[in-house]
């Protein structure tokens, strides 16, 4: 079976620093996997390699088997490799129904008619609420983004990610800067994700990191340190040393 | 709620976005009374209408796309001066030049537009500013086609559709504007509320999470900039056609700068501020520059300078807040 995402050999330098050094990553169909390491490890760079933000200096990418090294980022899209960001980018004057049904418009390809209204197309507005129900925010659908409380605007976050029918989602720190009170929805609204749609955590919260993922790569200094089950992550020394402080340190 | 309410609810509340609203028929049927019962005020009229168009193009850059232009001008004067010289060339049909004068503008638009896509606001205004200094300037130096500072003269087009001559009272010109205007704001509406005209305000909102949905942002704002651009060089035609001439203060600074003023009074982003602005602007202009024809700007100036201290709030918000406050103050 072919992996949903895979890196061979990415390597991406600015000038003399190695950001992403030889990091060879492979995601099975339908994973939960979580990607940590400590601040600088290099883990903005890999999304930003993965989504075409950056081109990588060398090495290869891979969705469903097809190299996706050089496609653009609308291309990546609508390929099915979808992003959310560590901080919110919504549109603050549309509602979340408006975020989403032009999320869901693209995704049908109904995004290039100048002609049809908004909403007329009842496979938009089915697609919409799905998500909009699925997310638990059918009940502010129509309320301005900019209005909605901070935890609701992160699970927007990841709706609008899903309305564009992803097949390998990465989610980049979504319970960042979320109060207390507000996680539980965090974490119910990434219990909600499809089961189908392969999913990249990346995430400082260790907390969420095993409840969700049940898969882990390690990447310290843009190299992967190691990779392995929740369990086997957690009992690793070097791990410990990395997040914990070094021995010979302290 | 069960998943069918919620639909009929998101269908309801989609559909809301492009209903149209009695205010808009009201204006609408204003505009036409206007025509119907203020023939001596024709020519004014008449140059309000070309206005207000012009003005709604810049809208669709600034308040949709959120492109700040400060040289909107370049397409309205390559507007006239086409529709000025195709005339003279002998296509002398005024729908047919104003088609024409249309298409050569857009191409300007798009082959500008890629200018425009790189940089920031500040980049921007100093672009379109550069575009529209640089085609005053080449109309300035060859006079041979444009007639250089004596303008272009002898500029005669047709009767309209053959039926309609243009007379020296503004009639035909004001309703030949103001049915060409009411179509292309027929146009636009029915545009901006388009899932493209849509994805053109989710640029505006936020590129980033605009371009990380899958929609090309340049793509969309080459389009809209391109439509702008042939927006405002109709307007341009508009007036070569009605005034039967053309000079370089269609390039001029002031015509951009005084658009972006419209605006600003008017409101951005929902097609009638333009239109309101050029308005209001136009009239304010007409009569203080009766009164004192000497100082008339430093009127304007002084009424901007109330306007944006008070509030910059849509026009059409204001007679609402008026409102609120007689009732809160009499409760």
């Amino acid at each position: 079976m072919t992996a949903a995402l895979e890196t061979t050999n990415l390597l991406r330098r600015f000038g003399g620093l190695v950001a992403t050094n030889d990091v060879s990553m492979c995601l099975a169909r339908g994973a939960r996997h979580a990607l940590i390491g400590p601040n600088g490890a290099g883990k903005t760079t890999l999304i930003n390699l993965l989504t075409g933000v950056l081109a990588p200096s060398s090495g290869t990418i891979r969705l469903d088997g097809a190299d996706i090294t050089t496609a653009s980022r609308s291309r990546r899209v609508e390929l099915g490799l979808v992003r959310t960001f560590q901080i919110n980018q919504l549109f603050p004057g549309f509602t979340p129904l408006q975020t989403v049904g032009l999320a869901v418009s693209r995704r049908l390809g109904l995004d290039r008619n100048m002609w049809r209204r908004i909403g007329s197309d009842p496979r938009v507005i089915e697609g919409s609420v799905d998500v909009l129900e699925r997310f638990d925010l059918i009940d502010v659908m129509n309320r301005p983004t900019a209005t909605l409380p901070y935890g609701k605007q992160r699970l927007l976050e990841i709706a609008v990610a899903i309305a564009c029918g992803p097949r390998v989602l990465l989610l980049d720190e979504p319970a960042a800067g979320v109060p207390e009170g507000e996680r539980g929805e965090i974490m119910d609204g990434l219990a909600a994700l499809p089961a189908d749609v392969t999913v990249l955590l990346i995430e400082h919260d260790m907390d969420l990191v095993f409840r969700f993922a049940d898969r882990i790569s390690v990447l310290v200094s843009g190299a992967l340190l190691l990779e392995g089950t929740a369990s086997e992550v957690a009992a690793d020394p070097r791990v410990r040393a990395v997040y914990l402080g070094d021995a010979s340190h302290g | 709620m069960s998943r069918a309410e919620n639909i009929a609810l998101a269908a309801a509340s989609l559909r809301k976005v492009s209903a149209v609203r009695a205010a808009e028929i009201a204006f609408w049927l204003a505009a036409l009374a206007a025509f119907a019962l203020l023939p001596d005020q024709a020519l004014l009229l008449s140059e309000v209408t070309i206005t207000g168009l012009f003005a709604l193009s810049l809208d669709l850059v600034l308040g949709y796309g959120g492109i700040v232009s400060l040289g909107h001008a370049a397409f309205f004067g390559a507007g006239a001066y086409a529709a000025g010289l195709l005339t003279k060339m002998g296509v002398t049909d005024p729908l047919l030049g104003l088609a024409l004068s249309a298409a050569a503008t857009a191409l300007l638009g798009f082959v500008t537009s890629f200018l425009v896509l790189r940089g920031s606001d500040l980049t921007r205004i100093m672009v379109t500013l550069a575009v529209a200094v640089l085609l005053k300037e080449i109309a300035n130096r060859i006079p041979g086609i444009t007639g250089g500072a004596d303008g272009l003269q002898g500029v005669a087009p047709g009767p309209v559709l053959g039926i309609w001559e243009f007379d020296i009272f503004g009639q035909v010109g004001f309703g030949y504007s103001l049915a060409v205007t009411f179509v292309l704001f027929l146009i636009a509406r029915r545009f901006v509320v388009s899932p493209f005209g849509w994805s053109i305000r989710a640029v505006k909102e936020n590129q980033l999470r605009t371009s990380a949905i899958g929609i090309p942002v340049s793509r969309r704002l080459i389009v809209v900039y391109t439509l702008a651009a042939a927006y405002a060089g109709t307007a341009g035609a508009l007036l070569a056609q009605t005034t039967q001439f053309v000079s370089l203060d269609v390039l001029e600074f002031h015509r951009s700068a005084n658009l972006m003023l419209m605006l600003v009074i008017g409101g951005t982003g929902y097609l009638y501020g333009g239109l309101i602005g050029a308005l209001l602007f136009k009239l304010v202009q007409d009569a203080i520059a009766n009164i004192t024809p000497e100082y008339w700007e430093f009127w304007i100036g002084l009424l901007l300078v109330i306007l944006v201290l008070i509030g910059r709030d849509r026009i059409e918000a204001i007679p609402r807040a008026l409102l609120r406050r007689l009732r809160g103050a009499t409760p």
